[in-house]
Formats: structure tokens, C-alpha cells, sequence
């Protein structure tokens, strides 16, 4: 199968790879960049552990063509933190026990990242609908909550 | 049509572990040449805790810090044998083994350091930050990375230690079906708080109240989230999920998380938890464990709730709106019982 050119901005860094026809982006990030923060859940859509910002947007990468991340930029877990120091919405998953097995953390966090990134002081019902299209077998969501508003306060309180 | 408010209340008592051909569990400690300790298991995390509460066990026993144990449970082909993650066990079955091979390790330490020291091993103890020193004189002390150095390059020997925790065999009375599968109980009490829709048959979730008593609480947030986190699944079991849920034939059943029902963040209620602690006799510093209790007393209690609230008694499980409203139909429409 003729495999196309794909180039985009991968947290920061410009990426280069050859993707078959038809591969999504959760498939190229994972396989071929080898950024294993994404996860795989369902690959339909429904438990949002794939989760990725494209231009700052949220996308489910298991929907997502990977041709047409081409020339946008593409921020995942991995590029969240700033070097050795957390990002204030991982330092308050840490603090408010919002994580038992860890598989749906990367996706809640990369949704809580895009709410906050547009909405610095969320509502609990809007972190709600945030973090509604993601699935959490293990926490019963409450810590999840709390830790979303926990960043977001600290966040105000720094800025 | 109405909606209808609900209380309802659960206790039980919870058996920590099983007793099928007797239930054992096997852990093997061991410092490396820096110092850093090494507990080996084949009892799986899977969210639960068990590798920080292993942890904790080990650093508390030994007599070091934290930070110098590192668990590994990676594979159950070459780690000690364990019976597994499940019945309530973890805590209780897979901590007192590691307690135990921890206590033989650090008689190997103490001796170690006794040697380097030139005293007796019983006049030293440990300081819990990486030191052994002589009782009453502080002053005299080794760290445990310069043990942990000795025994292997000068000493030859391995600070090591083999533990084992087996409940035996409980036999049953063939007289009259008694055996004893547990050497102890958790206990729970759970009232939930409904609110029941009698046109649409929908069970919405208005608050929690429980207690819980699970021996000591080694890792006291690492209970809570257990608590909060097994409460939810408590309501999905009671309200959302089932493999097959709605008609008998199994074609019709779920095939994946859109299809299976269960509760999202914005189908939660507030859930106040109070943790009691009555150590028990056999458990590692006095643990039982929350283990799956922590889901249990919501059903029946979230059941009983409905009974309160619209006078229908629900006996299947999950109770889905469907289920709801045939049995409103049955009884004539809802009947709110005496408010409790």
C-alpha cells in the first residue's frame, strides 16, 4: 500500500513519518512516534482514554485520521509536563488521589487541559461535561472533580 | 407523576480472603548492594493500592524509609506464588507475608550491621531513615547502604527473607455444612439516599452516608479513594450494569463501553465516609482490608431506598428504569412509604 508523508508538531518538536492509508493518529502516535501516553480503550469513541489536542482542540485520536494532523500541532500527555516540574493539573491528580489504575488518566487529563485552557475558573458542573466523554472504572469520578478545581484554583492563584 | 424521595439502609459483614484448598500467599525480600530493598510478588496492582501498602509493610518492618523499598509484582512465572488480587486479600494475606519475609531480612541486617559494629545484633535497633545504631548510643551507627555493602563484598551474606502467610484448610462439617473460610471480618454500614422518577422508572442517586470498619487503615487516603471509588461501582451494579441487560437474548447484549451502561460523572452523589478501625488479631499491623466490600452494601441499600420512596420491591439487579416502571404498573402506581 503507498504509505503518504505526514508532518506535524508533536508537543513542541516537528515530527516526520510514512503512514499506510487510512491509520489514525492514536496508531501513528503510539507506533511510529512511540508517545505510549495515549491510550487505546474502545477505538470507537466511547471511553476517551485516546484523548489529544490537535491546535488545542480535543480529539479522540482513534477517530482521527492521522493524514489530517498533518501541518497542525498535536499535544499529548508526554508534553505536559514542564521538564522535572508537573503541570499544575498532574500535581493535583497526585494530591487528590485522582488515579487508582492510571489507564484513563492521560485521556482525563488532556480533557481537563483543554477545558481550563479556555475556561481558567470551570463551574463543577462544567468540569462535568469536560470529562463526560471519558470513561473511569476505578475512581468513581469525584477525585477526578476535585482535582480539575483544585488546578484550576491553584492556577488562579498563581496568575 | 411525581418524583419521589427514598431511604434505605445496608449492613453487612465482610469476609476478608477464602478458604478454597486453603489460601496462601508467598513474598520474598532481599537488599541490593546500595541499600535499596526489593519485595518480590506475584499479587497484581490493578489500582488497588497493593503495591504502596506492600511497600509500606516492607519499610515498616525493616526498619528503613519508604523510599528505600521498591515492590515487584511483574511476573507471576518467577515471583514467589500467590493465590491473587481478590476476596479482600491483599492487604491481609499478601502483608503478612511480606511481613514475615521482611522480619527475616532484617534479622540478617541487624546481624550484618552487629558484625561491622563489633556488638551484639539485639543492642541495635533501627532509626527508620537508613541508620542502625546501638541502643541508648546514637552515635554508634551504620547506615543501611554501608550494611548492605558489607554483607555482600566482605561478609558474603544476602540480607534476605522468605514469608509465607497460609489460612490452612478449613474442612467442613458434613453434620451440619459449618467451616470457617476467614480468620476475620470487615463490616459496613451504607444508607443511600434516592430519588425515584415514577414516569420515567429513573433511579437518580441524591447522597451517601456509610461507615466502615476494616482493621487498622495502613493507608488512610489510600482506603478513602478505595471507598469512594468501590462505592461507585456499587451504583452502577445496582442501577447500570449488566452483561445482558434488558431482553433475554444474549445477541442483544453489550458489546462494548457504548453499550454498557455505566454511571458518568454527572450520575454521582455526595458519599460521606467514616472509617473505623478495630485491628485485627492476624493482620499486618492490624489490617483487614476494604477489598470489595466497598461496593457491596450499596445495592441492597439503594434497593431498600426505592422500596421507601415508590413501595416496589426490586429483587434484580441492575434495577433499570424498565424494571421500575413494570413494577409501579404491577402495584398500581407508587406508594412512598414512611419517610426514614
Amino acid at each position: 500500500m503507498t504509505k503518504t508523508p505526514l508532518q506535524f508538531r508533536h508537543n513542541g518538536r516537528d515530527v516526520a513519518v510514512f503512514v499506510d492509508g487510512g491509520v489514525n493518529l492514536l496508531v501513528a502516535l503510539r507506533e511510529l512516534i512511540g508517545d505510549m501516553t495515549p491510550k487505546f480503550g474502545c477505538g470507537q469513541g466511547g471511553c476517551g482514554a485516546c484523548s489529544v489536542l490537535i491546535d488545542g482542540e480535543l480529539h479522540l485520536s482513534c477517530l482521527t485520521l492521522a493524514e489530517t494532523a498533518n501541518g497542525r500541532a498535536v499535544e499529548t500527555l508526554d508534553g505536559m509536563k514542564d521538564g522535572p516540574n508537573l503541570h499544575p493539573l498532574q500535581r493535583a491528580f497526585m494530591e487528590q488521589f485522582a488515579a487508582q489504575c492510571g489507564y484513563c488518566t492521560p485521556g482525563m487529563l488532556m480533557a481537563a487541559k483543554a477545558l481550563l485552557d479556555r475556561n481558567p475558573s470551570p463551574t463543577r458542573a462544567e468540569v462535568i461535561e469536560a470529562i463526560s466523554g471519558n470513561i473511569c472504572r476505578c475512581t468513581g469520578y469525584e477525585p477526578i472533580i476535585n482535582a480539575v478545581l483544585a488546578a484550576a484554583t491553584s492556577g488562579r492563584a498563581r496568575a | 407523576m411525581a418524583k419521589h424521595r427514598g431511604r434505605g439502609i445496608a449492613s453487612i459483614n465482610y469476609p476478608i480472603g477464602m478458604n478454597l484448598g486453603g489460601d496462601p500467599s508467598q513474598a520474598l525480600v532481599h537488599s541490593n548492594p546500595s541499600g535499596k530493598f526489593t519485595v518480590s510478588l506475584s499479587s497484581i496492582d490493578l489500582g488497588q493500592g497493593m503495591k504502596s501498602v506492600t511497600r509500606q509493610i516492607c519499610a515498616e518492618t525493616l526498619g528503613v524509609p519508604v523510599e528505600d523499598v521498591y515492590v515487584d509484582t511483574a511476573d507471576s512465572d518467577t515471583g514467589p506464588h500467590c493465590m491473587g488480587s481478590f476476596a479482600s486479600r491483599g492487604t491481609h494475606r499478601v502483608g503478612n507475608a511480606v511481613m514475615a519475609a521482611a522480619k527475616e531480612a532484617r534479622g540478617v541486617m541487624m546481624e550484618a550491621a552487629a558484625e561491622e559494629l563489633e556488638v551484639n545484633a539485639a543492642d541495635l535497633d533501627t532509626d527508620g531513615r537508613g541508620n542502625i545504631h546501638v541502643k541508648g548510643a546514637p552515635h554508634r551507627s551504620i547506615s543501611t547502604k554501608d550494611v548492605a555493602i558489607a554483607a555482600q563484598f566482605k561478609q558474603g551474606k544476602t540480607i534476605s527473607g522468605r514469608g509465607i502467610f497460609l489460612v490452612p484448610l478449613s474442612e467442613v462439617n458434613p453434620e451440619t455444612g459449618e467451616m470457617s473460610p476467614a480468620t476475620c471480618y470487615a463490616h459496613a454500614c451504607l444508607v443511600a439516599e434516592v430519588e425515584v422518577d415514577d414516569e420515567t422508572g429513573e433511579v437518580a442517586m441524591v447522597r451517601m452516608d456509610s461507615a466502615y470498619e476494616l482493621g487498622r487503615a495502613l493507608n488512610p487516603r489510600l482506603v478513602e479513594q478505595q471507598l469512594v471509588g468501590g462505592a461507585w461501582m456499587g451504583i452502577s451494579h445496582a442501577l447500570f450494569e449488566t452483561p445482558e441487560p434488558y431482553y433475554p437474548d444474549p445477541a442483544h447484549g453489550p458489546r462494548d463501553f457504548v453499550e454498557y451502561l455505566m454511571p458518568g460523572p454527572g450520575d454521582i452523589c455526595p458519599h460521606d465516609i467514616a472509617v473505623l478501625e478495630r485491628p485485627a488479631a492476624d493482620g499486618p499491623f492490624g489490617a483487614k482490608g476494604p477489598g470489595e466490600m466497598c461496593a457491596n452494601p450499596v445495592m441492597p441499600a439503594v434497593a431498600n431506598a426505592i422500596f421507601n420512596a415508590v413501595g416496589v420491591r426490586m429483587d434484580e439487579l441492575p434495577i433499570t428504569p424498565e424494571k421500575v416502571l413494570r413494577a409501579l404498573k404491577a402495584q398500581g402506581g407508587a406508594r412512598p412509604q414512611a419517610r426514614r
